[in-house]
């Protein structure tokens, strides 16, 4: 049978996509930030998964507002890095994993979460930064990929509770896939930051460091974390947190090895964080 | 009986609800059609005359034109919609995050490499600095 044997948590600022595109990952503003993932990249080359299903969030790209599921995964067999209004991103095309996909869909939708099922989409920074920051920039990303996009942009998103459980649910489903197959579960975004109004530019380091105790720790009780914490301590774009809990949710429920962690601060308006967890 | 709407009172902050969505719903939508060349190229040519193409408010039209964030949002707007005005302007995230603010580019750059904005004095409407 599959299974998920690790999961990886990241921000995903567009800005240090730029960085890397435009070669500038050795200025000195960059430099401390690609440091501190240089022990992720080595994990990963030494722990190549089967699959990633990372958890990600469109950001205006793939979803005008004339379409906003909160819950979508990728099943097409490839996805095309999009042109987010700067030119699309010179990084490899994102090779899907249908069959995986479809599975995950047809057991989690059975386990009572509604999700959309989207065969045709373009994926942004959202999905694609947090790839370079764990894989470097190859010819082709080392394994296929699971887009799987949540909601956070317009207001309800769902709530942490909602994510953590559907972690649990996207275990079951991997667990009852018959190919022995290696899965990561990625979870993407954060960690403080507000990018709009008077109040942009906000950090919450405090905040931002206990969410992570937290996440390792007991993240049952940080799944009933209400929005308005999140909006509130973490900025109005702190909300993405949410969806590290649909990868810790999808960890086994014994309490994991802390292989990295990581906190910097700034990516331009935004506190970074990484994780990666082990089942142990 | 109306919704719970916790995050009122988070200083400097609209929370983009359905509400806003709703109000903002042609003006995001023009935003989302400059992810095209052609019609980043017809906007700057003539903006206003690109606008009038879109069924939006006046008040709208003129938050677009006189590049006032903090008014787009107001009136319906999302970041990550009208950051594609900023990147048809070849502005980065920061400097859109950073107009809204009041502080210069290099105030707002100098505050987040210094940790950026504290929470303390930020949490609520009217809270003692």
């Amino acid at each position: 049978m599959a299974r998920i044997t690790a999961s990886v948590y990241t921000s995903h600022v567009p800005a240090i996509g730029a960085a890397i595109d435009l070669g500038k990952t050795a200025e000195p503003y960059w430099q401390p930030l690609f440091k501190g993932y240089e022990p992720a990249k080595a994990w990963m080359k030494a722990n190549r998964p089967d699959v990633i299903f990372l958890v990600y969030n469109d950001h205006a790209t793939a979803f005008s507002l004339d379409i906003i599921p909160t819950f979508a995964i990728g099943c097409a067999a490839e996805f095309q890095p999009a042109d987010e209004g700067w030119g699309p991103r010179p990084v490899p095309v994102v090779k899907g994993q249908p069959e995986l996909a479809a599975h995950i869909a047809q057991s989690v939708i059975q386990d009572d979460f509604d999700l959309t099922i989207v065969n045709k989409m373009d994926v942004d920074h959202g999905l694609t930064v947090p790839l370079n920051l764990l894989c470097g920039s190859p010819e082709a990303w080392p394994c296929p990929v699971i887009p799987f996009a949540v909601n956070v942009v317009q207001y309800p998103v769902p709530s942490g509770r909602r994510c953590y459980q559907l972690g649990k649910a996207v275990r079951k489903a991997v667990e009852s896939y018959d190919e022995p197959l290696n899965v990561h579960i990625w979870g993407t975004g954060g960690m403080s930051h507000q990018l709009q109004g008077p109040r942009a530019g906000l950090i919450n380091k405090e905040f931002d460091n206990a969410f992570l105790d937290q996440l390792i720790a007991d993240p049952e009780a940080l799944s009933r974390k209400p929005h308005i914490d999140y909006v509130r301590e973490a900025g109005s774009e702190g909300i993405e947190l949410v969806m590290w809990l649909v990868a810790r949710g999808a960890m086994a429920d014994t309490p994991p090895r802390v292989v990295h962690r990581f906190y910097h601060v700034p990516a331009s308006n935004t506190a970074v964080g990484n994780l990666i967890l082990e089942n142990v | 009986m109306a919704l719970e709407k916790p995050y009122k009172d988070v200083p400097g902050t609209t929370v983009f609800d359905a509400e806003q969505s709703r109000k903002g719903y042609h003006l995001n939508q023009f935003c989302m059609s400059l992810m095209k060349a052609e019609n980043r190229a017809r906007f700057k040519a003539d903006e206003r005359a690109y606008l009038d193409e879109w069924p939006m408010t006046e008040d709208q039209k003129q938050a677009v034109l006189t590049r006032n964030l903090n008014r787009c949002i107001e009136l319906g707007g999302n970041i990550y919609f009208l950051a594609k005005i900023g990147a048809t302007d070849g502005k980065s995230f920061q400097q859109m995050a950073g107009s809204m603010t009041g502080m210069t580019e290099e105030q707002y750059r100098d505050m987040m490499i210094s940790g950026g904005r504290p929470i303390e004095g930020n949490r609520y409407v009217g809270e003692k600095k």
